[in-house]
């Protein structure tokens, strides 16, 4: 098994030390000759979402990742990346990669002020979270399940082989969500 | 929902969110937003870029607040801004207005000849600017999150980025080579803290994350500083102080993703226009990069 991490910008790395404490194979996908190797699934990390959009139009990346994830692709999101995947982003008309049925809020809990950590519950089974400048998801389409809760909040979900968080758990040494998407991939083979 | 409060741990894992990124000088909403446009993944918000401080001499400050605010409200990346190095009035100001990163900053004029500010007083994250690890690990004890080089701003001149950086890699790979009952000297020599020269001897790089400043004006700038250990880059005065602003800023962007591929960055430092004019270091009256130490 080998897994794509979009490497434009952001906090790339801490998802293959991750997917390396695994035993999971992985490369980065820096252009477009990049993405043409085979993969079982992708993951877009945290980092800034207008850099990481911006980047993916300029190399002539965003239309070969929507069409490969709408084909079934298994994808993971962490915060820019779930916004990536985001169908609406609240207050902003234009496309993104767009493939999943939520509605986000950017910025949701505020600045760098706002940002925290807390234990919670992912699907089911409590693990740490970071939230950095994050956002949430308000709304989630009829075919989404949502997997985590943090004070009301919706920061967790999944829709067929989609899987987004609002937090980090590539920051962390908890592997569940990890384990979680490999599921998905494994599902998917 | 129980949070638990880690600051340390909550701004170090902020700038990890921008690394691979470019972080760049804007004086006003219209230049912040151009820049976001542009793909910067956090701007820094001052009154005067650099090479205009240097132009102008006298004492320079930290921005007003309500000019900062403005460029708050023009973008959603993170925004920076400057105080004076040891100012902790100026950086008490930047918390109370909701900043996402102060710089504590040598392009300003420094208000303490001795100390620096108290970083582990804030909850706000502070980078720093450094010449070599031991002022890097200095800075991080006293509670900055984010380290870069200090280089020289404001000259187009990346000669001083490019010697701290290197100087940072080669004294981080001398310590990792050496043996556990060598680190209590190297600390002693660096004037660091044993547990930080630890973790570089144990990791082979700082516990934060590290940029290039000080003199980036080109996509092989930038390039060049990322082939060389920077995490990231700060452009300062080279962005708006050239002939196209918005496309220069691109093409630093996309150089920054792509810094090994030498034929998509000929490509990218094509029809730039002007660059900013620059003077060399042996140049100017003022090294910023001697201030704070």
């Amino acid at each position: 098994m080998n897994i794509a991490v979009l490497a434009l910008q952001g906090a790339f790395a801490e998802h293959r030390q991750m997917l390396q404490r695994m035993g999971v194979d992985s490369f980065e996908v820096r252009q477009a000759s990049d993405w043409c190797r085979p993969k079982d699934g992708l993951i877009i990390p945290g980092g800034e979402s207008t850099v990481q959009l911006k980047l993916l139009c300029d190399l002539d990346l965003l239309e070969p990742v929507r069409e490969a994830i709408a084909g079934g692709l298994p994808v993971f999101g962490t915060c820019a990346g779930l916004i990536l995947l985001a169908k609406q982003v609240e207050g902003e008309a234009h496309m993104r990669i767009s493939t999943m049925d939520i509605v986000v809020r950017r910025n949701a809990y505020g600045r760098q002020s706002g940002s925290f950590f807390v234990k919670d519950r992912f699907a089911g089974k409590p693990i740490p979270m970071t939230f950095i400048r994050a956002p949430y998801i308000y709304k989630v389409g009829d075919g989404v399940e949502v997997l985590a809760e943090v004070g009301g909040k919706i920061v967790a979900a999944r829709e067929g082989s989609q899987l987004v968080t609002a937090f980090h758990p590539e920051l962390t040494s908890d592997a569940t969500v990890h384990s979680y998407f490999m599921q998905l991939v494994k599902r998917a083979l | 929902m129980k949070k638990t409060e880690n600051r340390q741990e909550l701004n170090r894992n902020l700038a990890q969110m921008l690394k691979g990124g470019v972080i760049m000088d804007v004086t006003t909403p219209e230049q912040a937003k151009i820049a976001e446009a542009a793909g910067a993944c956090a701007v820094m918000a001052l009154e005067r870029i650099p090479a205009d401080i240097r132009a102008a001499g006298g004492v320079s400050r930290m921005s007003d607040p309500r000019m900062i605010k403005g460029i708050q409200e023009a973008v959603t990346i993170p925004v920076m801004a400057k105080c004076r190095i040891g100012h902790f009035a100026e950086a008490q100001i930047l918390q109370a207005i909701d900043i996402d990163y102060i710089d504590e900053s040598e392009v300003l004029s420094p208000a303490d000849d001795v100390y620096h500010i108290d970083k582990t007083q804030f909850s706000v994250p502070f980078v720093c600017g450094a010449k070599n690890l031991g002022e890097a690990l200095r800075r991080i004890a006293e509670g900055a999150t984010m380290i870069r080089t200090k280089g020289e701003p404001g000259t187009g001149d990346v000669v001083q980025a490019v010697t701290h950086m290197r100087m940072m890699q080669s004294e981080i790979r001398r310590l990792v080579g050496m043996s556990e009952d060598e680190l209590f000297e190297a600390a002693k020599q660096l004037q660091a803290p044993y547990d930080l020269v630890k973790y570089v001897h144990d990791n082979g790089r700082l516990p934060v994350v590290n940029f290039a400043a000080g003199g980036v004006a080109t996509p092989a700038d930038a390039a060049l500083m990322m082939q060389l250990g920077a995490e990231g880059v700060f452009v300062g005065s080279g962005i708006f102080k050239s002939g196209n602003p918005a496309k220069r800023a691109a093409a630093i962007v996309q150089a920054v993703t792509n810094y090994q591929d030498a034929k998509r960055l000929a490509e990218l430092s094509e029809d730039l226009g002007e660059a900013m004019v620059g003077i060399n270091e042996s140049e100017i009256q003022l090294l910023m990069a001697e201030r704070g130490k």
